[in-house]
């Protein structure tokens, strides 16, 4: 690996940069987690080391004989990444003041879907960053558990239909609203939390390289797109995203210290929401809510997207 | 070169403190644990040798005995000498991770004071926690007194981390019985147990100049070669024991074997125990002598690897074996210690009769009577010819 | 796939970095994208790159050489998604029928 000491976010400076995760992984097409990583791959600043929970980034990137991975990379389970990369950085610690690990400081990075980091591993994420060991936690959020075949989890949205959360003829889909985990872990009290996607890609490189940089634990809450599960085109992916932050559904933000919120840019540029509907349109899993009788439904989710939007407005200090 | 009398410590310790005095002397880098009775002490201990600094080791004071056993899985891929403590619930609660700490070939020593299942929930011993992760891939130690836990931990590092083996290991103590009770604990020189335990060298670690992938997807193609290779290892570990315990035995004097056995060359009737049932069916095998019954006892330390040939040798003539156990298989054909030691008796040409009794669930006190007890009923199945496949003793029926 | 248990590393440690690259899900697509230098900035002038940095399959190839830019698909790996023809800002990628 090279240790370039920037991050690259321009295309001449993306370009010259060690890929982290080669081609040949077997993520489905038009699958934005692989473009997550690509980006988290541009924020690095030195030895790195990967934990992944259990989930499709983690099963389709190390099919055995293959690994797409260039970076010391380790999976152990479904909901424990937290706690491996805890032992991780201990130990790389210890061992170096024993003289038996060559690095003095390495940056560890745990990741996760949304499945591993808001419902399963959600207590072993609050205790790692609770012990403040020096990580980024970083959830690449799906809405769904995708790898087991659409199933609903704490980030799936109202309305949306997964395999655990039918549209039928009585109930439209999910109806609970989504976890707000980047919230509840900026109530930590970490150094840094925030909330990131692929489209807006300087923003999430610049976020992704602060998270390294505090000392103590960070908490990065990027937005994912999956067509296949949300069955939408697959080409569309990172247009989706983008569309996620400009409805309100996934607004950017960081959180220093659990105390001062900042909204970012492509966020606090907006001069109004997009209606919701606009992202609902796109995606197969949400074509129900059009239906009728589920009017008053979709119109109560636009009016808690609205409400949430004005809370963090507020929160950040935002008119 | 044995240590010098004069440099060995003695001190009154409990089988949680022995325990705990061993983590200190094998110079650990990281211990990660989660509080639960009776192994409390063993990880309160430690914590105090850390906060007065005398050890080396990052303490990780985790949120669950799953993330205990998580991080001492991240804390050993990268090279680590790891251990972690639990019990029961907390075990039950590690039992996805103990696989793959176990298939990922992490050498963690994993100190238990062995306790009940829920439920109900019930603090005391048995060994329904350590029975229950029998097949998970660890080598099982079982010790009957505070001495024997203090050496069976400075060895265990030596016999996981051995390149021929690569396994963790969990060193068992019966819960208050043995992890409460203060006995007298000989105590080598820090730097002559730290001499023993040596250094870690890891095979294949997590390394920045090396980038390895640890823990991935294998599938109908590769899984089954992966399993082969954790087997073959496990067929090792005998022979490494071994070794290692010669080793410890110039230094200490000390030796366990892989079971104890007492007065079994003669005899008639084996009583098959482990852990501190051991000194109670030698107890009752000297009463049982003075009137001339002939009766030996076997205390097995070793259930993983289960010493299949070695102990078929042990047991020789015999016309029969009562094996006393502190756990219940739901649902088998017996238990899980008389099930090891049928299939190992199985091939011998004596084929002794094998009585089962399970005793002592949730702490209930195995006294004498109940060796004799066994002990009547066991003669009278040889006489009878055949055994029940295993009844309960000293519950109220 | 004929390794004996023996002949592999153990316990699954996959020991060469990267070796997904023997692994070609350029079979995957059922549309390809085609590019057009004409319209396309980063031959024009070496800045945009969305279709790079958006590609899941690092399927877009962006070379320089002696201020000149050069533009190439690994359809060894390319998917057919079209994340590029998506993004362009420039409609310099057309996505075709396999």
């Amino acid at each position: 690996m090279a240790t370039d000491n920037k991050p690259a976010v321009s295309i001449k400076d993306m370009i010259k940069k060690d890929r982290i995760l080669n081609s040949g992984h077997r993520m489905c097409a038009g699958c934005a987690a692989p473009v997550v990583i690509k980006l988290m791959g541009m924020a690095l600043r030195g030895p790195t080391i990967v934990c992944n929970n259990t989930g499709c980034l983690e099963v389709a990137t190390t099919i055995y004989p293959y690994t797409a991975w260039n970076l010391p990379w380790i999976h152990v389970a479904f909901e424990n990444a937290a706690a491996v990369a805890s032992g991780v950085i201990e130990a790389t610690k210890v061992m170096h003041k024993k003289g038996r690990f060559d690095y003095e400081h390495i940056d560890v990075v745990a990741l996760g879907g949304d499945g591993a980091s808001f419902d399963i591993g959600f207590g072993a994420i609050s205790g790692a960053m609770e012990r403040g060991h020096d990580m980024v936690y970083m959830c690449y959020d799906n809405g769904a558990y995708q790898n087991t075949g659409i199933q609903r989890s704490g980030a799936t949205f109202p309305g949306q239909e997964t395999t655990t959360s039918w549209a039928g003829s009585v109930i439209p889909g999910k109806l609970e609203r989504k976890k707000p985990l980047a919230e509840i872990i900026a109530a930590h009290k970490i150094p840094y939390v925030a909330t990131a996607e692929p489209s807006n890609y300087r923003d999430f490189i610049t976020k992704f390289r602060k998270a390294l940089e505090v000392e103590g634990p960070a908490f990065v809450h990027a937005f994912s797109p999956c067509p296949r599960g949300w069955r939408s085109a697959t080409g569309e992916s990172i247009a989706l995203s983008k569309l996620a932050v400009e409805t309100g559904l996934h607004p950017l933000y960081e959180v220093i210290n659990g105390e001062e919120w900042i909204m970012s840019s492509a966020s606090k540029n907006l001069k109004e929401l997009k209606p919701v509907d606009e992202y609902f349109k796109t995606q197969g899993q949400f074509k129900h809510l059009f239906k009728p009788e589920w009017e008053d439904f979709r119109k109560r989710i636009q009016e808690q997207v609205n409400h949430d939007w004005e809370l963090l407005k507020k929160k950040c200090g935002v008119d | 070169m044995s240590v010098s009398k004069d440099k060995i410590k003695i001190e009154g310790l409990t089988g949680d403190a022995a325990i705990a005095h061993a983590l200190r002397q094998a110079d650990l880098d990281v211990l990660s644990a989660y509080p639960i009775t009776p192994q409390t002490i063993i990880v309160e201990d430690y914590q105090k040798f850390a906060a007065d600094g005398e050890v080396n080791a990052a303490v990780i004071p985790v949120e669950s005995e799953h993330s205990a056993m998580s991080a001492c899985v991240g804390a050993s891929a990268v090279g680590a000498r790891v251990a972690t403590a639990s019990a029961s619930a907390g075990l039950a609660l590690m039992w996805e991770i103990l696989y793959c700490a176990a298939s990922m070939r992490m050498p963690i020593v994993f100190t238990v004071a062995n306790r009940a299942l829920s439920a109900p929930i019930n603090i005391h011993n048995d060994h329904s926690d350590g029975m229950g992760m029998r097949d998970s891939g660890f080598i099982q130690l079982y010790c009957q007194s505070s001495q024997e836990a203090y050496d069976t931990t400075l060895m265990a590092f030596k016999l996981a981390e051995h390149h021929d083996v690569l396994l963790p290991v969990m060193v068992g103590i019966d819960g208050f019985i043995v992890s409460h009770n203060v006995e007298r604990v000989e105590m080598l020189p820090d730097d002559a147990a730290k001499k023993f335990v040596g250094v870690r060298t890891p095979v294949q670690p997590l390394d920045p100049k090396n980038p390895i992938t640890m823990g991935p997807l294998a599938l109908t193609d590769y899984y089954f070669e992966f399993k082969e290779q954790q087997d073959r290892a496990m067929q090792q570990v005998i022979k490494v024991y071994k070794e290692v315990e010669a080793e410890f035995e110039k230094l200490t004097g000390r030796k366990y074997g892989i079971f104890e056995t007492y007065k079994t060359n003669d005899a008639d009737i084996i009583f098959l125990a482990m852990s501190s049932m051991g000194g109670t069916a030698k107890v009752v095998a000297d009463v049982l002598r003075e009137k001339g019954e002939k009766v030996g006892v076997i205390r097995l330390k070793m259930f993983r690897p289960f010493p299949t040939k070695e102990l078929a040798k042990a047991i020789g003539n015999a016309k029969a074996v009562a094996v006393f156990e502190k756990a219940m298989s739901f649902g088998a054909a017996t238990n899980p210690l008389a099930l090891e030691v049928k299939t190992a008796l199985y091939g011998t040409k004596s084929r002794p009769i094998i009585a089962n009794f399970v005793v002592g669930l949730g702490g209930r006190d195995v006294p004498p009577m109940t060796f004799v007890e066994g002990f009547e009923k066991t003669k009278e199945y040889l006489k009878k010819g055949e055994a029940p496949l295993y009844e309960t003793l000293g519950v109220r029926k | 796939m004929s390794e004996k248990y023996n002949e592999i590393p153990m316990a699954g440690n996959i020991i060469e970095p990267g070796n997904s690259l023997k692994y070609k899900t350029g079979g995957w697509r059922a549309e390809r994208p085609i590019h057009t230098d004409e319209t396309c900035l980063w031959i024009k002038n070496g800045t945009c790159g969305r279709c790079w940095i958006y590609c899941p399959d690092n399927a877009v190839v962006l070379t320089e050489k002696n201020g000149k830019y050069a533009y190439a698909y690994n359809y060894d790996y390319c998917k057919g998604c079209g994340i590029c023809a998506n993004e362009c800002p420039t409609d310099s990628i057309k996505m075709e029928k396999e």
